[in-house]
């Protein structure tokens, strides 16, 4: 079967990215460690150029014999993901610096990663969906063990690879067993074949049990979470933000165009599955935080739930269920962005600190660092105006209208236990004296991120609309 | 007694649940842990070249192929990690892996 010219041009974003990633890491090998400057430099244009291509100009359809879509939503999805690692590498430098590793492969892996996560955004094939998903992994176990002599790093990188390995194990083993019972790995042929009546077969109900649990492996859902506390506490700062925003981005894009995809006739079968886990990640997320000293083992309880309601708006399998999932992502990767590069900031005599106690009267020592945490941390915990509210509004709205009325009574029961450890963190800033305060903040990348996460959720409700109105034309992407 | 499909499957079957049995219950050693892991990845190739032949398309031989090469990175990759991880602590014994818990 011969590939026409329009494959090319639609995959033209992909193929962009991994000429230049790849040119990079020929210019890094021969000029060593005083490339690195330029190489990050570089592979962050290369991922919003990356973007802006996969819009200008916008072009939809299937390419390689179907192995690869290209539509409205898995457009929206690689773009958030995009931005998402392009402001990551940028602010990790500080911290790399500091600890010596700032090396030229980092860019480089992000950049690899991403474009796992591009394909995987863009599957359409049980074998494009693996390939890409396993290109995207092996490069987060690499950098989740950057920090190469520090026992943490490490340790994180064999845990994040041990399970990693088993959820694609997992995955795989159901992609196959799917592929025996329906006849071919397309997803086009899958959802044929579900349609034609083989839908109540046994083989194919357990192949798909495997591949929602890999699925709810990568996403961090409970009960396949257990990684994620570990991986996010040892791995370093700057590598945590990134895991928290781009992968789980893609992943949930995954999810969504696998079950809104081939498993549409299994409707009724997944529907339940996620919607106990969506309940029990946003219990557990909202439960397990509430005594956590280290902030970024809180951000990830804290990232569980948010998983657990973007799975509501999933879990609904209607278009505005779809539109509430792409809003609350744009929302939950500002958000996230913002409170990693204020994480970032936190030193004391010149070393960095992770406690949420470390914060005690930063509110008094550095008000403007010390507001902007404020904004974030209501924003998370759902207060209106901010962003955060809407963004969980959109998500009960969609689950109200598809009738899940306990799960979304739940959720906000969820929420409001969830706005405590959030609040704790804004109690810390301004009433807890403070044993010693934290070095001042300095002007950087870091700092610019957060203040301006902190505006765009602050200022959100003025125009909601743009969002909404994306995250529309987004849904319809998988709803023609 | 022919071979049938029933019985690749089954070997399939038995071999990926050893694989996942061997990384929960295994407190011993890392290196057991990536030799589980690969016992799992066989044990989806047999299944994808069972049903390929028995439904005479080759998706599934491709689709094995597309394994063993990304079996082989991931194992590159396990490796190399477990080495670094090795040079800081010294030594691989799984429950000495607790530097985080809580």
């Amino acid at each position: 079967m011969p590939i026409g010219l329009e494959s090319w041009t639609l995959a033209r974003p992909e193929i962009f990215l991994a000429a230049v990633t790849a040119l990079l890491l020929v210019y890094g090998v021969l000029r060593g460690e005083e490339s690195t400057r330029f190489v990050a430099a570089a592979t962050t244009v290369a991922l919003l150029v990356t973007a802006l291509l996969i819009f200008i100009p916008y072009r939809q359809g299937t390419a390689f014999a179907s192995l690869f879509v290209v539509d409205r939503l898995t457009g929206t999805m690689k773009a958030l993901t995009l931005v998402g690692a392009a402001i990551a590498i940028p602010m990790s430098q500080s911290y790399f610096e500091r600890v010596k590793v700032w090396r030229f492969e980092y860019p480089l892996l992000v950049a690899l990663s991403s474009l796992g996560m591009m394909l995987m955004i863009s599957a359409n094939d049980l074998m494009s969906l693996y390939v890409g998903l396993e290109l995207q992994s092996l490069a987060l176990y690499v950098i989740a063990a950057f920090q190469r002599d520090s026992v943490r790093s490490t340790e994180a990188g064999i845990k994040y690879f041990v399970l990693g390995s088993v959820a694609s194990g997992m995955l795989l083993f159901g992609a196959s067993l799917i592929y025996g019972f329906c006849g071919g790995t397309a997803f086009v042929q899958i959802s044929r074949a579900l349609l034609d009546g083989k839908a109540g077969e046994l083989g194919t109900v357990i192949g798909l049990v495997f591949v929602v649990a890999g699925l709810a492996f990568k996403i961090a859902a409970v009960p396949f979470h257990m990684w994620t506390p570990d991986v996010y506490e040892g791995a370093p700062t700057p590598v945590t933000a990134f895991f928290a925003i781009s992968p789980k981005i893609a992943a949930l894009s995954l999810t969504v165009s696998v079950l809104m995809g081939p498993f549409k006739p299994l409707f009724a079968e997944w529907q339940q599955i996620i919607i106990v886990v969506s309940v029990l990640s946003m219990a557990l997320g909202a439960f397990a935080a509430l005594r956590q000293p280290n902030i970024k083992r809180l951000m990830a309880y804290s990232s569980i739930s948010n998983v657990g309601y973007i799975l509501l708006g999933v879990a609904s399998g209607t278009e505005k269920g779809i539109q509430a999932m792409v809003f609350y992502l744009v929302i939950y990767t500002v958000m996230t962005l913002g409170t990693f590069a204020i994480i970032l900031l936190m030193k004391r005599r010149d070393v960095m600190v992770e406690n949420v106690s470390d914060l005690a009267g930063l509110g008094r020592t550095q008000p403007m660092m010390a507001f902007a945490m404020m904004i974030l941390m209501f924003s998370l915990a759902g207060i209106p105006p901010l962003a955060g509210f809407w963004a969980k509004l959109y998500i009960f709205m969609a689950a109200i209208e598809a009738q899940l009325f306990w799960p979304a009574v739940l959720g906000v029961l969820a929420s409001v236990v969830a706005s405590y450890y959030y609040l704790r963190i804004v109690r810390a800033m301004y009433f807890d004296e403070p044993a010693e305060g934290l070095d001042r903040m300095t002007f950087g990348v870091n700092r610019a991120v957060a203040i301006a996460a902190a505006l765009l959720v602050a200022v959100f409700s003025l125009a909601p609309q743009p969002l909404s109105l994306a995250a529309a034309a987004a849904a319809k992407g998988l709803f023609p | 007694m022919t071979i049938g499909l029933g019985h690749y499957l089954f070997v399939a079957a038995v071999l990926f649940t050893f694989g996942v049995l061997g990384i929960f219950l295994n407190r011993k050693n890392v290196i057991v842990i990536l030799m589980c892991v690969e016992l799992m990845l066989l044990a989806v190739n047999i299944n994808l070249v069972a049903f390929s032949v028995f439904q005479g398309n080759v998706v599934g031989q491709v689709f094995a192929m597309l394994v063993l090469t990304v079996a082989a990175a991931e194992a590159a990759i396990g490796l190399a990690i477990l080495v670094v991880y090795f040079r800081n602590r010294g030594t691989i014994e799984v429950e000495d892996i607790s530097a985080m818990k809580g």
